[in-house]
């Protein structure tokens, strides 16, 4: 059934006692043409375009919690294209131009909303910094506006301009980017996948990653029993060591926890999203007036998805350094979820050493704008065995051949990206 | 949740007096090893689940190397040594 405003009408009628469930809950065939691990945003939005793109609908979805119970409803809900480097750019503007057709597309409401971002700049380095990463954004077609103090003043004015050590001096804006609700855009992808043909199996977790004497994929052990399967995909961000483990997989990768907060609810003050470029904080309103916000991670490694009260501290100090206002509203709620750190900061949508073992991994916490393109392109790698051209360079081996996309150029140190 | 350590040289301290360098467990190699070697200690982490060695630098205190023993999942913490006194007693020598 497709979603419409003349069936929101006729469900009010009959009380909403009829809607159907968005997706079925299905028992697992003993065999797929694709086994995607993991039912977050990513493993979700594959399963879509693989059938919807490539009409590859074989397919099952095995998720050891319930659909989207990870990282795409822990993250906070930016959608952004405003990156560097050639391996990144033209990848996230790919997203970016999904997220823009995505609710249409699906039919579901993800409530996209393009309210633009704001990066602070401080200093005169940082400004040139920015400029720079501005003018590399445009020639790569994507939008990128240079604002003054004043400019930035007029937008926000209850930003902390004449901060004694950190003055706000201006910033770099992308109109086109903004927010999208998390959960919806799980369940949007889940419900296409799901009306065609995809099974999505909850509550099935992977237990080991079965090979034959040729070393080649045949299935999986489950909590369900055996599944066999002709090409197994990981997209199990967070613990895609865990998976990668079972298949014998060496990765460039190390879980860390980032936590993201939300405030009571207030009346519309933040107009869109700001990042303080004297840390590293975010922020955004939610629809419902709550503020959004969160900085770095805990910097230790950590598979518990909860966060350590210095990184609390740390992150609320950066907020009300920014927005002094914000000392006066109270938090309502903190989470944290564990995070693929790869080791130049940049994800992987490659073919591993195993012919028919496909890994979407090391998405370090970038991972939710990324989730239409990342779909897409790792549905493209599976069912061509080829990458699509804008993750080409978003290759596993670029670490082994010293080709890494390190857009922060902090090094090999997963806790500092 | 690892928010206290007990440095050897200076006591139960929090958290935020450390810096965090990462895994403990991979040994730089030689020079003149090979790439593929040299690959797999700047880039490759076992990263496990559990029970896990670290580098924490008291940055904020004695300025030591330390190796955090710990569980990720729980945050226990089951030792905290001396990097020096670790290499010393691994490669067999008298502190």
């Amino acid at each position: 059934m497709r979603y419409s405003a003349l069936e929101i009408i006729k469900h009010a009628f009959s009380g909403n006692r009829h809607w159907k469930p968005a997706w079925r809950e299905p028992q697992p065939k003993s065999h797929y043409d694709v086994i995607i691990v993991g039912g977050g945003g990513h493993g979700l939005s594959t399963a879509y375009y693989l059938a919807k793109e490539f009409g590859v609908t074989n397919v099952a979805v095995l998720e050891k919690g319930y659909l989207g119970s990870g990282n795409v409803g822990r993250n906070t809900t930016i959608i952004r294209s405003n990156y560097l480097l050639e391996g990144n750019e033209p990848f996230y503007e790919f997203s970016m131009k999904l997220w823009e057709g995505l609710e249409q597309d699906f039919n579901f409401n993800a409530m996209v909303s393009q309210r633009g971002i704001v990066n602070l700049f401080h200093s005169d380095g940082q400004r040139d910094a920015y400029a720079r990463r501005g003018n590399a954004m445009r020639m790569h077609g994507v939008d990128a506006e240079l604002l003054d103090r004043e400019a930035v003043r007029k937008m926000m004015p209850f930003l902390n301009f004449d901060h004694a050590r950190f003055p706000i001096l201006g910033g770099l804006l992308q109109k086109r980017a903004g927010t999208a609700r998390h959960d919806a855009v799980a369940w949007g992808y889940a419900r296409g996948a799901d009306s065609r043909g995809v099974d999505l199996i909850q509550n099935c977790e992977v237990t080991g990653i079965v090979r034959d004497d040729a070393g080649q994929v045949t299935g999986v052990e489950t909590s369900k029993g055996f599944i066999g399967c002709t090409k197994l995909a990981l997209a199990t961000a967070g613990h895609t060591s865990v998976t990668g483990k079972m298949a014998g997989l060496d990765l460039p990768i190390e879980t860390h926890v980032l936590q993201a907060f939300v405030s009571e609810g207030l009346k519309p003050v933040i107009p869109n999203v700001i990042t303080y470029g004297a840390g590293h904080f975010y922020i955004s309103q939610s629809d419902k007036g709550g503020l959004v916000f969160g900085a770095d991670i805990d910097y230790y490694s950590s598979y518990a998805q909860r966060g350590n009260l210095a990184t609390v501290e740390h992150t609320i100090e950066e907020g009300v350094s920014l927005i002094p206002g914000l000392s006066r509203a109270r938090v309502l709620r903190a989470w944290g979820g564990v995070m693929d750190m790869s080791m130049d900061g940049s994800p992987i949508i490659d073919k591993t050493p195993i012919d028919n073992l496909y890994l979407n991994c090391g998405w370090c916490y970038g991972g939710f704008k990324a989730t239409p393109a990342s779909g897409f392109c790792f549905a493209h790698l599976i069912a061509k065995d080829e990458p699509h051209y804008t993750a080409r360079l978003l290759r596993l081996d670029r670490f082994r051949r010293g080709f890494v996309v390190d857009e922060g150029g902090k090094g090999p140190q997963p806790n500092l990206h | 949740m690892a928010s206290l350590i007990t440095c050897p040289h200076c006591g139960v301290r929090p958290k935020e007096e450390f810096s965090i360098r990462g895994d403990a467990v991979p040994v730089r190699p030689a020079p003149n090893a090979s790439d593929e070697t040299w690959y797999a200690y700047v880039y490759v982490r076992d990263n496990p689940k559990g029970l896990i060695r670290e580098y924490w630098h008291h940055t904020g205190g004695c300025r030591r190397f330390l190796v955090v023993e710990r569980d990720n999942v729980t945050h226990e913490v089951f030792s905290v040594t001396d990097a020096a006194d670790l290499a010393r007693s691994a490669s067999g020598e008298v502190a």
